[in-house]
C-alpha cells in the first residue's frame, strides 16, 4: 500500500527492487496474519481510532487472512520476473508507471479482502479496478486499449451496481459496517429494497468474477495486457471477486436470506456448469495460447461456483481449495507463457512447434501446470477436484458429479494440444535460435510448479485454513 | 553395499521397490550420454529391485506382514502399501520380466537405432516404479495416484517414434486411459469413499452387508469400466492403438506392466472392496460377466483379421484379459485363483510373442503376417519360441496356460454360467486359429514361397536370450506351478 512513493524513485532496477520488498513484507505480513487468526480468531483493527459504525475498521477471519496470502504471495513471486518480462513488453519510460500502477492494484485488493466496511470495498475495488485498466492498456499489443476498454465498461457497470446495492442498504439499515448490517438486516429482509439491493450487488459481483454469461471482458483482457499483468490477475482479480460473493452471501446478508430471495442455488448451479462446459470448449478452439488458458480461467471459476451453489461447509471449502490451487496452478502457466512471449514474442499456437525441446524447462512448467489443471492426483488440481465431487456427492447430485469430470475431459483435449505442438513438431524456421528462458523466468516459475505440487502432496495447509474458513463462515450465519 | 542391502528391513525394502526405479530415472538422464554406462544404471537397478521383491517374497512365505505408510494426502486418506499375496505375484512378475525385457531393449534399441534412448529408458523406470506402487497399494487412494503415474509416464514411450501414426495412436492411449479413470474410475473411488467411509483393501470388501444392493451394483460397473487398462470392449481401443510403440514397450507395458495393472486393479477391487459374497448378488455382475464374454469372443474374431503381427497380438491380449476379468466376476475361489494365476501365465506367453513380434522386425523387416512364410528356415530359434508361447496362450500342455484355464473352467462350472464356459472353449479354439498357423506356415511354408538360400540370420543376441528365458519360462511354469499356486491360494486364505 505504498505506491506513491514508488514516483520518487527514478531508476527502473530501483523500483523493482522496492516494489518486490514492499509485496514480500504483505507476503510475510499476511503470514503472520494467517496464524494469528487460525490460533485467536478474527481480528479487527479500526482506522484512525474510530469506533466501529462511525470509522472504517479492518476484520481480518480466517477466510480473508487465506486470501491475503494468496494474493500477496501470487504477487511476490510473479514480481521475481517482472524485470526482465516488461523490458520486452513495455517502454522503458513507463516501467515506473507500470510498478505503481501493480502496487496500487495489489494493495486494492488486500484491501477489499482486509477491509470490514462494505462502502469501503466499493472503494478499494475501484483503486484495484482502475489501476487493473490502465495495466492491461500497457500492453504492447494494440488490441490490448480495447480490452482495457471493454473491460473498463464491464467493469464499471458492475462497481456501479455494486455501489447502488450498498447505498440501498446503507438506506435501509443506516450502517455500512459489515458486522452491523448482518444484524440489522434480518429485521427488514422482507422489503423489496433490501431484495433489489442484494440482486443489484449479486449481479455486480458476477460481472467481477467473470461468471458466465457475464465473463465477455476477461479473455480479451487477459490475452492482451502485459503477461505479468496477466499472471497477477488470473491467479487473483476474479478470486477477490468470489471473496466478495461469498462475503456478501455469506456473512451480511446471510444464507438463509441469500438462498431463499432469489433461487441462487439452482441458478449458480446451472451457471457454473454452462461456464465450465462452453468455456472449456471454447478454449479447445482458441490458437493464442494466452486466450485458451483465459477460456479454462473462466471454466475455473465455474468449478468455484458450483461448489458454492451447494451452500454446504464441504461445498464451501471446495471452492475455497480450488480459489487457492487455482491460482497457483494459472500464475504459473501464464508466468510460463510470459517466459515463451519474451523468447519468441508470441503465444501463438503454431510458434509453440518444437519449444519441447528448445525451452524445456518452461515446457515442462506448462506440462505440470496442465496436468494440474485437469486434475492429476499429486498436483494440486487434484485436491480440489477430490472435494469438489466429494461435495457434489454428498449433496446427493450424481449427474453434477459425472458432468464435473466429464468437464476435465476437456481440459485434457485444451492442454495436449499444446503438449502435441511442442513436443511433435520441429521448431519453426525463424525460431530455430530460441534458447531457454533467463533464470528471473525460471525461478518464480519453478517456485509455482514446485508450489503445484507441493501443495498435491502435502495439502494439510490448504485443507486446515480452507476448512477453518468454511466453517467459521457457516458458525456465523445464521 | 551388498552388506547394507542384506541388513534392510523388510519394509524399507518395500520402500526401496518403488522408490529406486525412481531414483534410477535421474541416475539414467544423468548418464544419458554415455549408453554403456546408462544401460548398466538400468541393468543394475533391474538386479536389485528383483533382490528386493524375492526378499519380500521369502518374507510373505514365512508369514510377517510388511506395511508402511508414507503420509497423510488428504485427511483420512493415507498414501501406505502393504504386501498380500496377489500384489506380490504381480511384482514379481513385472520385476522380473522388466529385468528380461531390458536384456531385450538392449539388443532392440541399438540394433534398429531408435533415438531418445535415455528418454525411453527413464520412461521405463518411472513406470515399473509405479507398477509396484500399483502391486503394494494398501488402499484404493494409493493405486489410482499410480496408476495415473503409469498412464502419463508411458505416454511418451507409446509416441516414442514421434510421427504422426504415432502422435494419433498416443492420442487414443491417453484419451481413453485417463478419459474412464478420471470420469468412472475417480467417481467410484470418491463415492465407496463416501458410502463405505474408507478406501483400505479389506478382505471380504469394505461394504457393509445392508449395503443398497443397487448402489453397489452401479459402482462396479463404474469401476469396471472406469479401470480402462483391462481394455474391457467398449474401453478397449488404446491397446491396438498402442501398438504404434516400440516392441520392448509393447511387450513388456502392454503385454505385461499396463495391462496387467488393468485387470490386477480389478482383482483387488474385486475381492478387497467387494468381497465375493456381495460380488455374486450384485444385479450388474451377471451384465459384466457378458460384457467381458463378449469382449473375449469379439477380439479373438478381431485378431485374426489383422495381418499385421502386432495388432493381432494386441487384439489376442484384449481377449485374454477378458478372461482373467471373467474369472475375477466369478466370485468363486477357483475363479480368483484362475484369474491370478492366468495374470501371470499370459504375461509369460505375451511377452514371448511380442518379444519375437520384434525380433522378426529387427532381423527380417517384416511386420505383417502374410509375409512370414518360410521364415522358420531363416530364424529358427525364434519361431520355436513362438510356437511354445502360443501354446501356453491357447492353454495346451507342456505350457503354462494350461493351469490358468484349467482353474477359470472349474470357476464357470461351479457357478454354472455355462454359457461362459463355452465361450472359453470356443474362443480357445479361436486362439489355435489365428496364432498356430504362423509358426506353422514359418517352418512349413508348402508351394514354392519358399525363401531358402538366405541362411540363419537370427535378432541380436540380447534378444534372443531375453525371447529364450521367457519361452522355457512358459514351459517351466507348467512343470513346477506349485509356488504360483500356493500365492494364488494364498490370496484368499491370509487376511490382509
Amino acid at each position: 500500500m505504498a505506491a506513491p512513493l514508488c514516483l520518487l524513485l527514478t531508476r527502473p532496477r530501483m523500483v523493482w527492487l522496492f516494489a518486490l520488498v514492499v509485496s514480500g513484507t504483505a507476503f510475510l505480513t499476511s503470514i503472520l496474519l494467517l496464524q494469528q487468526v487460525m490460533v485467536s480468531g478474527t481480528i479487527v483493527y479500526e482506522l484512525g481510532g474510530w469506533k466501529a459504525p462511525w470509522g472504517i475498521e479492518y476484520r481480518i477471519d480466517q477466510l480473508s487472512a487465506f486470501l491475503l496470502l494468496i494474493i500477496s504471495a501470487v504477487s511476490t513471486v510473479v514480481l521475481l520476473a517482472a524485470h526482465t518480462s516488461i523490458q520486452q513488453e513495455i517502454p522503458a519510460s513507463r516501467h515506473r508507471l507500470f510498478y505503481v500502477l501493480y502496487l496500487l492494484s495489489l494493495a486494492g485488493m488486500l484491501g477489499i479482502v482486509a477491509t470490514g466496511d462494505a462502502f469501503n470495498v466499493f472503494v478499494f475495488l475501484e483503486i484495484s479496478s482502475l489501476s487493473a485498466y490502465a495495466l492491461i492498456a500497457l500492453g504492447k499489443d494494440r488490441r490490448a486499449l480495447w480490452a482495457a476498454y471493454q473491460y473498463l465498461i464491464m467493469g464499471t457497470i458492475g462497481a456501479t451496481f455494486i455501489l447502488i446495492g450498498i447505498g440501498l442498504m446503507y438506506q435501509m439499515t443506516g450502517t455500512l459496517n459489515m458486522h452491523d448490517l448482518s444484524v440489522r438486516l434480518p429485521a427488514v429482509e422482507h422489503t423489496r429494497t433490501v431484495f433489489t439491493a442484494f440482486a443489484f450487488i449479486i449481479v455486480g459481483v458476477c460481472l467481477k468474477l467473470a461468471l458466465f454469461p457475464l465473463h465477455l471482458w476477461l479473455p480479451n483482457a487477459y490475452a492482451y495486457a502485459p503477461s505479468i499483468v496477466t499472471a497477477f490477475f488470473a491467479a487473483t482479480a476474479t478470486k477477490v471477486a468470489i471473496y466478495l460473493l461469498i462475503r456478501f452471501t455469506f456473512s451480511i446478508f446471510g444464507l438463509s436470506f441469500s438462498f431463499t430471495a432469489l433461487p441462487l442455488q439452482i441458478l449458480f448451479l446451472v451457471l457454473g456448469l454452462l461456464g465450465v462446459f462452453v468455456a472449456s470448449t471454447a478454449a479447445i478452439y482458441q490458437t493464442n495460447v494466452k486466450h485458451l488458458f483465459a477460456y479454462s480461467s473462466i471454466a475455473q471459476v465455474g468449478y468455484m461456483i458450483i461448489g458454492f451453489s451447494m451452500t454446504t461447509a464441504t461445498g464451501l471449502m471446495a471452492t475455497l481449495l480450488h480459489l487457492f490451487n487455482h491460482a497457483l496452478m494459472k500464475s504459473a502457466l501464464f508466468l510460463a507463457l510470459g517466459a515463451v512471449m519474451y523468447r519468441i514474442g508470441s503465444v501463438q499456437l503454431s510458434q509453440f512447434q518444437g519449444l519441447g525441446r528448445q525451452m524445456p524447462l518452461t515446457m515442462a512448467a506448462i506440462v505440470i501446470g496442465g496436468l494440474s489443471l485437469i486434475g492429476v492426483p499429486l498436483t494440486v488440481g487434484f485436491v480440489s477436484k477430490w472435494y469438489l465431487v466429494l461435495a457434489v456427492i454428498e449433496n446427493g447430485w450424481w449427474p453434477v458429479a459425472v458432468l464435473i469430470l466429464l468437464a476435465s475431459l476437456l481440459a485434457v483435449v485444451y492442454v495436449w494440444r499444446i503438449v502435441e505442438v511442442a513436443y511433435f513438431k520441429p521448431p519453426l524456421a525463424a525460431n530455430e535460435s530460441v534458447t531457454e528462458a533467463p533464470l528471473s523466468f525460471l525461478v518464480p516459475i519453478w517456485i509455482l510448479v514446485v508450489a503445484n505440487l507441493y501443495f498435491g502432496i502435502d495439502t494439510r495447509l490448504s485443507i486446515e485454513v480452507a476448512q477453518a474458513a468454511a466453517q467459521s463462515l457457516f458458525g456465523v450465519s445464521p | 553395499m551388498s552388506a547394507s542391502l542384506t541388513s534392510m528391513s523388510l519394509a524399507s525394502m518395500l520402500q526401496f521397490s518403488i522408490i529406486l526405479p525412481m531414483l534410477a530415472t535421474l541416475a539414467i538422464v544423468a548418464t544419458g550420454r554415455k549408453p554403456n554406462l546408462r544401460e548398466a544404471v538400468t541393468i543394475s537397478t533391474c538386479l536389485v529391485l528383483l533382490y528386493f521383491v524375492i526378499n519380500l517374497y521369502q518374507g510373505i512365505k514365512r508369514g510377517e506382514s510388511i506395511s508402511v505408510t508414507w503420509w497423510e494426502l488428504l485427511p483420512g486418506l493415507q498414501v501406505s502399501f502393504n504386501i498380500e499375496p496377489l500384489g506380490m505375484l504381480f511384482a514379481l512378475i513385472a520385476s522380473f520380466l522388466w529385468l528380461i525385457t531390458t536384456v531385450y531393449a538392449i539388443g532392440y534399441m541399438r540394433d534398429h537405432g531408435e533415438h531418445n534412448q535415455t528418454r525411453f529408458y527413464a520412461c521405463f523406470a518411472i513406470a515399473i516404479g509405479s507398477v509396484m506402487g500399483i502391486a503394494f497399494a494398501a488402499n484404493l487412494f494409493t493405486l489410482f495416484i499410480f496408476y495415473e503415474i503409469l498412464t502419463l509416464s508411458t505416454y511418451p514411450l507409446v509416441t516414442h517414434a514421434g510421427t504422426e501414426k504415432a502422435k494419433r495412436g498416443g492420442r487414443v492411449y491417453l484419451g481413453i486411459l485417463l478419459g474412464t479413470s478420471i470420469v468412472f474410475f475417480l467417481l467410484a473411488i470418491v463415492s465407496t469413499w463416501f458410502v463405505a467411509g474408507t478406501l483400505d483393501f479389506t478382505p471380504g470388501g469394505v461394504f457393509d452387508a445392508n449395503v443398497n444392493k443397487t448402489v453397489a451394483g452401479v459402482l462396479l460397473v463404474l469401476f469396471i469400466f472406469g479401470i480402462g487398462k483391462a481394455a474391457i470392449m467398449p474401453f478397449h481401443r488404446w491397446l491396438p492403438a498402442a501398438m504404434v510403440a516400440p516392441t520392448p514397450v509393447s511387450a513388456l507395458l502392454h503385454a505385461v506392466a499396463v495391462v496387467k495393472a488393468g485387470v490386477f486393479t480389478v482383482l483387488k477391487v474385486c475381492v478387497f472392496i467387494f468381497g465375493l459374497d456381495l460380488l455374486s448378488v450384485l444385479p450388474s455382475t451377471q451384465f459384466l460377466l457378458y460384457l467381458a464374454g463378449a469382449s473375449v469372443l469379439l477380439a479373438s474374431l478381431v485378431a485374426m483379421r489383422q495381418d499385421n503381427l502386432k495388432a493381432r497380438l494386441a487384439y489376442s491380449t484384449v481377449s485374454q484379459l477378458g478372461y482373467v476379468t471373467i474369472g475375477a466376476l466369478l466370485a468363486t475361489s477357483a475363479g480368483v485363483m484362475g484369474s491370478s494365476m492366468h495374470i501371470a501365465m499370459h504375461a509369460f506367453g505375451k511377452i514371448t510373442l511380442f518379444f519375437c513380434a520384434g525380433a522378426i522386425l529387427v532381423a527380417a523387416h517384416k511386420s505383417k503376417i502374410s509375409e512370414m512364410h518360410g521364415l522358420g528356415r531363416q530364424m529358427p530359434i525364434t519361431m520355436a519360441a513362438f510356437f511354445i508361447a502360443s501354446l501356453s496362450i491357447i492353454g495346451v500342455p507342456p505350457a503354462g496356460g494350461t493351469w490358468s484355464k484349467w482353474f477359470l473352467l472349474m470357476g464357470t462350472m461351479e457357478t454354472e454360467q455355462w454359457i461362459l464356459m463355452a465361450v472359453l472353449m470356443i474362443s480357445s479354439l479361436l486362439n489355435i486359429a489365428y496364432l498356430i498357423p504362423i509358426p506353422f506356415r514359418a517352418f512349413f511354408p508348402g508351394g514354392g514361397t519358399s525363401s531358402a538360400g538366405i541362411g540363419i540370420k537370427e535378432a541380436p543376441l540380447a534378444s534372443l536370450i531375453a525371447l529364450c528365458i521367457t519361452a522355457v519360462g512358459s514351459v517351466v511354469l507348467f512343470v513346477y506351478p506349485q509356488p504360483l499356486y500356493d500365492l494364488a491360494r494364498a490370496i484368499l486364505v491370509i487376511p490382509g
